[in-house]
């Protein structure tokens, strides 16, 4: 049973951060994933920077854009987590676009991923067909797991067959369509969630886009296992300049306000 | 070439070859399923027919006319015609596809409309389109680009669009897609992204070919009429391609006729971050939810571009030049800045006709084509008109002497 499998079986309130590699330096990576797991952190996603990201809001695309111009890139990015899995050991996830995947060449990229020990993947511009039709057997072989997203306008035959294809959880896009942090959950993004749930999914979800602080965490939870905060994290390291006291804080607001 | 053309190309999945489709997050899918749907049922009822050729004709004031160029000729060698789309309503060949997507946003009950654009030839449009139907319009432009094509954004603020301007990266065109993205997945119920060329993810390509196509068609008929014959060489500049789509639609299955697609070579084709010519020197790639050629680094990055023409400055291209290339249809080449500023002068001065610099691109290498095949015709789409660029040349190289 993978890293992820494992978390969801034993936990609830999962509480998934994200941030984009080599951001605010190249060599930050690891020191905040270790200090995330450190405070609590279930689950840490780390965004692949790409210039021309389609699902990211302006907080996500400036980081990305720093990062890059640091020098972040897949390689680099799989030497550090090569040496991070080493002491850490919380799913990782890496999040990022086709592009550059496709140029590092996707089998290459998945079995790296699986050798240096990350559990999953999410790619948001990879459409699911061409995921079935080509790259699913790769994934499974290599223990790799591929995370899809839905949102409130996915109907629910499509969402069935994503939860038949997939074996780790299901991204639930509240609804502000690109990252962001924005406050509060309307009823609108309510009956979505709850009709995603009458739907007895066999993968948990964890909702993602418009979560930000405590009672929006702690309100998806009501509605799923968990939930990702990014964008106001990132804004978050953006201002800090002690990242193992700020990180403790920012985690600590989140579970217990 | 198979005779069924148009039906083989795409396919069902958006596919032209093996370049096109939709890599697209799926907040975007079900929207783009819903638009390729009311594509076919709507755009091809005989209502919508019906309504766009009323339109075509009394508000866009087509046929544009097919004109021989004597002067630019006799001068050149050659026979050399211009496909007149810079008489086209708003100045160029854009308001084709805009009208047709525009009405088509009408039908599906969409209240605003959202573009990039780079030179703004086509943010005018889809700002008069949306005059023309009663919808928002939203336009998103390069800050480079604002100050370049000054005309065009106080236009499009006439006519009652918002321009909002774009700070990141170059600030040019391809930051103008990343914007009118974003902006559009904010909203994807009520809004339609009215893509600028025949580029994004399917059914874009397909919708706005489709759309231009009028252009090809008129052409050919009225070249023909002129001469009695084919052109033995039609001559377009591609940044996203789809004024060349437009006219080569109509010519690609007559084997006869030769297809120049003309790149911008910018101010040098040797070097990375100088020119814009993605076939000539670009690897396949996915950029902005399609598959194409794309200039990109070793990383995947798209890399940076160039071109004196904003409306031409784009890493990638639409997939179905991408797949013309490769069956070698078309013959892609290229035209440098400098190029296009004497042909720029070339026709205003011969014909005058003030041609955008987009469309100089082509007539510089009609000129190329005229000295080498003095025997041949040519037939140039003269894709827009130049009042946009008048200040920029004038202070950038001066008056020519």
């Amino acid at each position: 049973m993978n890293r992820i499998n494992q978390l969801f079986k034993n936990k609830k309130d999962i509480l998934s951060v994200y941030f984009t590699a080599g951001y605010p330096n190249l060599n930050d990576t690891n020191t905040i994933i270790q200090s995330l797991e450190k405070n609590g952190t279930d689950l840490v996603e780390i965004g692949m920077p790409f210039s021309d990201p389609l699902a990211d809001g302006p907080t996500i695309q400036a980081s990305s854009l720093t990062a890059l111009k640091n020098g972040m890139s897949i390689s680099k990015l799989f030497e550090q987590l090569k040496e991070v899995r080493k002491t850490v050991s919380i799913p990782i996830i890496l999040m990022g676009y086709i592009n550059p995947v496709h140029k590092f060449g996707i089998e290459k990229f998945i079995n790296k991923c699986a050798e240096v020990g990350v559990d999953g993947v999410i790619i948001p511009d990879l459409p699911f067909n061409e995921y079935y039709e080509e790259h699913q057997q790769l994934f499974e072989n290599a223990g790799v797991t591929n995370i899809f997203l839905i949102t409130p306008q996915t109907p629910d035959a499509r969402i069935k067959l994503i939860d038949d294809n997939t074996k780790g959880f299901i991204y639930m896009v509240s609804s502000a369509a690109v990252t962001g942090a924005k406050k509060g959950l309307s009823e609108a993004q309510l009956a979505y969630f709850t009709r995603v749930n009458n739907l007895n999914l066999k993968n948990p979800t964890l909702i993602g886009f418009g979560i930000g602080d405590h009672e929006s965490f702690t309100e998806a939870c009501k509605y799923s296992k968990g939930a990702i905060i990014g964008s106001a994290f990132i804004k978050m390291l953006s201002k800090s300049s002690n990242f193992e006291n700020d990180i403790k804080k920012f985690i600590s607001s989140i579970r217990n306000n | 070439m198979s005779k069924s053309y148009f039906k083989t190309y795409p396919n069902e999945k958006g596919y032209f070859g093996e370049y096109g489709g939709a890599y697209i997050p799926p907040v975007l899918e079900e929207e783009m399923r819903k638009i390729t749907e009311a594509y076919f049922k709507i755009s091809k009822s005989h209502e919508f027919i019906s309504q766009l050729r009323s339109i075509r004709k009394h508000y866009q004031g087509r046929p544009t006319p097919v004109y021989y160029c004597n002067r630019l000729s006799e001068k050149y060698s050659g026979r050399i015609y211009l496909k007149r789309e810079d008489l086209n309503h708003t100045g160029a060949h854009k308001l084709n596809h805009c009208m047709g997507e525009a009405l088509l946003a009408k039908y599906l009950g969409k209240k605003r409309l959202i573009a990039e654009t780079g030179a703004g030839q086509h943010g005018v449009a889809l700002a008069t389109a949306a005059a023309y139907f009663g919808l928002e319009c939203e336009i998103h432009m390069g800050e480079v680009d604002i100050k370049k094509e000054h005309p065009n954004v106080v236009r499009m603020k006439i006519l009652g669009a918002e321009v909002v301007p774009v700070t990141h990266g170059l600030k040019t065109l391809k930051e103008a897609v990343d914007s009118a993205f974003e902006a559009y997945l904010k909203d994807p119920i009520n809004t339609i992204y009215c893509i600028g060329s025949v580029v994004g993810p399917h059914p874009f390509p397909m919708m706005v070919r489709d759309f231009q196509r009028v252009v090809g068609i008129e052409a050919k008929e009225q070249f023909f009429d002129m001469t009695g014959e084919l052109p033995d060489n039609v001559v377009a500049c591609v940044g996203g391609g789809s004024n060349a789509m437009g006219i080569f639609s109509a010519f690609i299955e007559d084997e006869e006729v030769t297809l120049y697609g003309v790149e911008p070579a910018g101010r040098d084709l040797s070097v990375i971050g100088e020119h814009a010519a993605t076939i000539t020197h670009g690897s396949p790639g996915i950029l902005h939810g399609f598959k194409c050629y794309t200039l990109q680094d070793e990383k995947g990055e798209p890399a940076p571009v160039y071109s004196v023409a904003s409306g031409l400055d784009y890493p990638g291209v639409g997939p179905e030049h991408s797949m013309l290339h490769d069956l070698k249809r078309v013959k892609y080449s290229s035209a440098t800045d400098k190029d296009a500023i004497d042909a720029f002068y070339e026709l205003s001065r011969l014909e005058g006709i003030i041609p955008a610099l987009e469309s100089a691109h082509a007539v510089a290498h009609a000129l190329k084509i005229a000295k080498e095949h003095p025997r041949q015709s040519i037939l140039v789409n003269l894709s827009g008109r130049g009042d946009k660029d008048i200040d920029f040349i004038v202070d950038n190289y001066g008056l020519p002497k």
